[in-house]
Parts: C-alpha cells; sequence; structure tokens
C-alpha cells in the first residue's frame, strides 16, 4: 500500500516547549491509522500538523517533513486552504453551522465558487448518503442542523467535509461524545469511508482503536513509542510501555 | 504502580484456579497408572469418580473466562493470559478423560494381565507424567526453553508406543487367549500417546502466551 503521507523527524514546539520530538510515520492510502496515547501525549498536535491546523495558534515552531503525496506540506508555495481541502477535519464535538442541513453541506463548494444548484443538489444528496445520514435527513434537508441529534450531527460534519472532496480525513475523538449506538454509526461508516478515503483518527477509546484501524500509533510524551499493525500491536505489543498503556496499566 | 489492581487479582486466581484443576489432573493420570499396575479397582473407581469435579471445574473456570473477556476487555498480555487458560483448561479436560479411560482399561483387565507386554508401559507412563509436570511448571514460571524442551520428549513417547503397538500385536497373535485383556492394553498406550500429545498442546500455548508467537512443536 502507497503512503499518503510521510512523516519524517518531526519536531514541534509551543514556545519553548517541545510537544513532539523526531516522530517518524507512515499513513497509508485507504487505510485508517489510530493514534492512541494518554492526554497531553501530542497526538492531537500530531493530527493538526496534517493540515497545518497548528499554524492558527501563536508561538508553534515545526521542522521536519510531512510528506502529503511528495509534497511537503509546509512548502512555501502550499496554499493553507486548498491543503484543507485536501486534507479535512472532523473535531470531538459536532459543530454544525446555525443553518440547515442542505445548507451545512453545500457550505464549502459554494465557498470554493459553486453556483449550480443542481450540481449543488447532487452533492448534497451524494455526501450525505456518503456519510450514511440521507435516509435520516432527507425530508428535512431545509430545516435546521441544530435539530438533529449528537450522532447526527456528527455524520453531518463528516458530510460537509465529503462535499469539498478530500483525500484524507483527519478525525480527533469523533465518537467520544457520542452514545454507543451513534459511536457504532460512525465506526461502520469510517469502513465505508476508507474505501475511498485515508483516515487518521486520534481516539481515547482502545477498543474502537483495535475495532476500526489497520495501524496504530502509539504516542508518550510526544514521541512514538510503537507503532504498527493494529492486530499485532494489540495482541504483541513490543516495547513494554505500549503493554502497560494498552492494558491499562498506567493513563 | 498499577492502575488495575482488581483485573490483576482476578487474572492471579485465575490462574491459581487453573492449577488447582491442573493438579487433580496429575493426580488422575497418576492413579489411572497405579490402578493399572496394582489391578486395584477401587483405585480406577476413584479416577472416574473424580473426573466430574475436574469437569464442572473446568466449566467453572472458563466461564470466569469468558466474564473477564466481557468485562474487562483484555489486551496484549492479559488477553493472551486469558486465551491460553481456556486452551490449557480445554487439554486438561480432555487429559482428565485420558485417565478415565486408562482407569476403565485397568478395570477391564484386573487379574488377568499378563506379565511381559507390560514391559515398557511403566516407562512410557513415567514420561509422559514428566512431560504434563514440566507444561505445566513451564506455565507457571512462564518458561518457554522448559515447554519446548518437554515437546522434545513427545518423539520418545512415540517411538515407545510405535514398539509397544507391534510387541502388543504380536503378542496377540501369539497368545490368542490373551486378546480379551491385551486390547485393553493397547488402549492404554494409545491413551498414553495422546497426553502426552495434550501436554505439546499446553507447551506450545505457553510459548504463545510469553512470545505472542503460534510455533507448532510437534
Amino acid at each position: 500500500m502507497a503512503n499518503k503521507i510521510t512523516v519524517r523527524n518531526l519536531n514541534l514546539f509551543y514556545g519553548d516547549t517541545q510537544a513532539l520530538r523526531e516522530v517518524d510515520l507512515d499513513i497509508e492510502q485507504q487505510q485508517i491509522s489510530a493514534l492512541i496515547g494518554p492526554s497531553g501525549c501530542g497526538k492531537s498536535t500530531f493530527l493538526r500538523v496534517l493540515n497545518r491546523m497548528n499554524d492558527l495558534i501563536e508561538g508553534v515552531r515545526v521542522d521536519g517533513q510531512v510528506l502529503l503525496d511528495d509534497e511537503d506540506v509546509h512548502g512555501p508555495e502550499v496554499d493553507v486552504v486548498h491543503l484543507r481541502k485536501r486534507v479535512g477535519m472532523v473535531f470531538q464535538r459536532p459543530n454544525p453551522f446555525p443553518m440547515s442541513v442542505y445548507d451545512n453541506v453545500a457550505y464549502g463548494p459554494r465557498i470554493h465558487g459553486l453556483k449550480n444548484k443542481r450540481r449543488l443538489d447532487e452533492i448534497v444528496e451524494n455526501s450525505l448518503r456518503d456519510a450514511a445520514l440521507w435516509e435520516e435527513v432527507h425530508d428535512r434537508l431545509f430545516r435546521s442542523a441544530l435539530g438533529l441529534s449528537g450522532g447526527q450531527q456528527q455524520r453531518l460534519c463528516i458530510a460537509r467535509l465529503l462535499a469539498v472532496e478530500p483525500e484524507v480525513l483527519l478525525m480527533d475523538e469523533p465518537s467520544s461524545a457520542l452514545d454507543p449506538i451513534s459511536t457504532l454509526k460512525i465506526e461502520e461508516l469510517l469502513q465505508e469511508l476508507k474505501k475511498n478515503y485515508t483516515i487518521v483518527i486520534v481516539t481515547h477509546n482502545m477498543q474502537q482503536a483495535a475495532r476500526v484501524s489497520d495501524v496504530t500509533a502509539f504516542f508518550l510524551n510526544g514521541e512514538i513509542v510503537e507503532s504498527g499493525k493494529t492486530d499485532t500491536l494489540f495482541t504483541r505489543p513490543k516495547d513494554k510501555r505500549t503493554e502497560d498503556y494498552i492494558t491499562g496499566r498506567f493513563g | 504502580m498499577s492502575n488495575r489492581r482488581t483485573f490483576d487479582v482476578e487474572l492471579d486466581e485465575l490462574k491459581q484456579d487453573i492449577l488447582r484443576m491442573a493438579s487433580l489432573v496429575e493426580q488422575s493420570i497418576y492413579k489411572a497408572m497405579e490402578s493399572l499396575f496394582t489391578q486395584d479397582p477401587l483405585i480406577a473407581k476413584e479416577v472416574i469418580t473424580r473426573d466430574d469435579i475436574i469437569d464442572r471445574l473446568r466449566y467453572e473456570i472458563e466461564n470466569n473466562c469468558i466474564r473477564l473477556i466481557a468485562t474487562q476487555q483484555p489486551m496484549a498480555r492479559d488477553l493472551r493470559v486469558i486465551v491460553t487458560g481456556i486452551k490449557i483448561l480445554l487439554n486438561l479436560e480432555r487429559m482428565g478423560d485420558h485417565a478415565v479411560d486408562i482407569a476403565r482399561a485397568a478395570m477391564c483387565v484386573c487379574g488377568r494381565m499378563p506379565s511381559r507386554p507390560m514391559d515398557r508401559i511403566p516407562e512410557m507412563a513415567r514420561i509422559v507424567q514428566q512431560m504434563v509436570k514440566d507444561g505445566l511448571d513451564a506455565y507457571v514460571h512462564g518458561d518457554v526453553e522448559k515447554a519446548r524442551a518437554m515437546c522434545a520428549m513427545d518423539d520418545e513417547v512415540d517411538d515407545i508406543y510405535n514398539l509397544l503397538f507391534h510387541d502388543l500385536i504380536s503378542y496377540m497373535e501369539d497368545n490368542p487367549d490373551t486378546i480379551p485383556c491385551v486390547v485393553y492394553l493397547l488402549v492404554v498406550v494409545r491413551r498414553l500417546e495422546r497426553l502426552a500429545d495434550r501436554a505439546t498442546n499446553i507447551g506450545e500455548d505457553v510459548v504463545y502466551l510469553v512470545t505472542g508467537e503460534w510455533e507448532e512443536l510437534n
């Protein structure tokens, strides 16, 4: 499987504090990579490096390489808006815009200049279908998205992301605020989405990482202690720190 | 210091339970052979009665393993401890059944035992019992080398089995009147050979428990 993202010797500093140290990771195309580790270990910081969301934080300094396909995302010619279109993000708490379901999904394509009504209708329907939400909302497309349940709102946020045709989906604990049924729907959805997208997910839920991902990376104190096939990492981790963390001995 | 004392205590209790069952099985094998060598049907009956306790223990401990999987969702070595626990329980329970078969055979030959074909059975039984003991020691101490060495002894058991098998057949050909008795000795040696295979299974489980890799050891 080809690498979609290749990270080499990545260091990140918030002012004087180093949050990531010499991180190397291969993120394979059309695979789900899970990032696990205790709070403050750097996994969300790492996720935000991949589409330069950290640029929004003052005093952040990054060195090392983050290649998306073969292009460094920190290169001088990179258009950050375009980068974030290719590498989209879903957050812990669903954050639909206070507008209709339809307008939420059409928002991205409209910003990118699309005005054709029929084409927008198509994109909205396809994105909602791909996010496994169409059946639940097709008869209430023009009502406020804020009336949807938490799980539906999160899938709406995924649909909103899919509407701009990204290549990589970054998910920062996408189901930690959801009930078990909604969580299961998101997890099932991920399996569908990985056929077309590369997915990186941060999760505190070890069982979720074990269930949904192909590859897992364990972060500790800003470093990757161990990464590899999920099946192997959860049944026979190589490093004692990984073993201790996934069996709940610390963290 | 571990955050998960309750689970650690439960895993420790699981191991103790398995060893308690293992000790009953070891005694059953010992007594089954004793009943054959001493021709004492009372000892054989004891082995047969004891088997109910072994079977019950197996299901009790196995249920506990299933409960631990459901409630603790174990990972890594914890998961391997429980999965190998379930497999070892199955092997122990079957070893108990083999001991019962030997005890039943011993009752059938009672008082009619010809001496000569017995020659190598004690030797075979001694090796098999050593294998069972070593397998359980390897499990207790997570000793991969001991598990591998124990499994290597299976070849010796197979060799003796093949020799005995042919000896017993020719003995029956030469002494047709002993056939109703000697066929039971065939059952005994076959069960001893299977006991060694079960011990080998436990050895493989120990290797998986410690290394996370399955190794075919015989």
